[in-house]
């Protein structure tokens, strides 16, 4: 698992790498479960852009003493959190009497699925590009040098 | 086939990785990966129940849409917000940003 490398990696550049390399596998698990469209946007989305930008973060605010401590003194805790998050997911996902079928995954076709994102959800897909462009344009406007300061 | 309890023993375990990154690591930077890492277990979720148990509506997978979209967003607006705190703080861990701290 990748993600076990993102968390637990002492090099900041190992733990971004093996970011990717868990959201590749994320775009696999989609694929098992037959939603190819989204797997490709993560692949694209994940993989590419957002993967990208974290490698110019993590190069920008570059910290020059290396072996300084990468974990917070919280560390006993967060394991104890995690450790219960974990179970308890568990013991919902194993213990809970699903309504329905669990057996078999139910391809859902791409025509369906581009049918119903711009016909049934339009405009909640419109109010999302406009929450990604605002975004964007806030945090262009946040980063960019002011001349007053 | 899988049956979908494997999916989401898994999304429980990424989630709760995420849960450790946020908690012990120091760096923001490392912090935000964490999240997109419990971003990524939310929409195994979703999709997970979308192909299983209710294919006919799967609004499960357009969720999961938009939860890419906003993780986008949020990539790039804490980003932003990460470099202007290191431009006038020179750190990037969040327990040496105590602005608010009286």
């Amino acid at each position: 698992m990748g993600g076990m490398g993102v968390v637990f990696a002492r090099n900041v550049v190992y733990s971004a790498l093996f970011l990717i390399l868990a959201l590749l596998a994320v775009a696999g698990i989609f694929l098992l479960l037959s939603a190819e469209f989204l797997a490709l946007v993560q692949v694209l989305i994940y993989g590419g852009a957002v993967t990208i930008l974290v490698m110019f973060a993590l190069m920008l605010t570059r910290v020059r003493d290396l072996p300084m401590a990468l974990d917070s003194p919280q560390k006993p805790f967060a394991l104890l959190a995690a450790l219960a998050v974990l179970s308890v997911f568990i013991l919902a996902a194993v213990g809970t009497d699903w309504p329905g079928q669990t057996e078999k995954v139910n391809a859902i076709p791409l025509h369906d699925f581009g049918d119903a994102l711009f016909r049934t959800w339009a405009l909640p897909f419109e109010v999302a590009s406009l929450v990604l462009m605002v975004a964007l344009v806030g945090a262009i406007v946040l980063a960019r040098e002011e001349d007053g300061e | 086939m899988i049956p979908m309890q494997h999916f989401l023993v898994l999304s429980g375990i990424l989630f709760s990785l995420g849960v450790y990154g946020v908690l012990a690591r120091r760096s923001a930077v490392l912090i935000l990966m964490s999240v997109e890492l419990m971003l990524q277990a939310v929409s195994i979720n979703f999709i997970a129940f979308a192909v299983y148990l209710a294919p006919e509506a799967f609004v499960g997978l357009i969720f999961a849409v938009f939860v890419i979209v906003v993780a986008a967003a949020e990539v790039g607006l804490m980003l932003a917000i990460i470099l202007r705190i290191f431009r006038n703080r020179a750190t990037a861990n969040v327990d040496e940003v105590d602005l608010m701290r009286w």
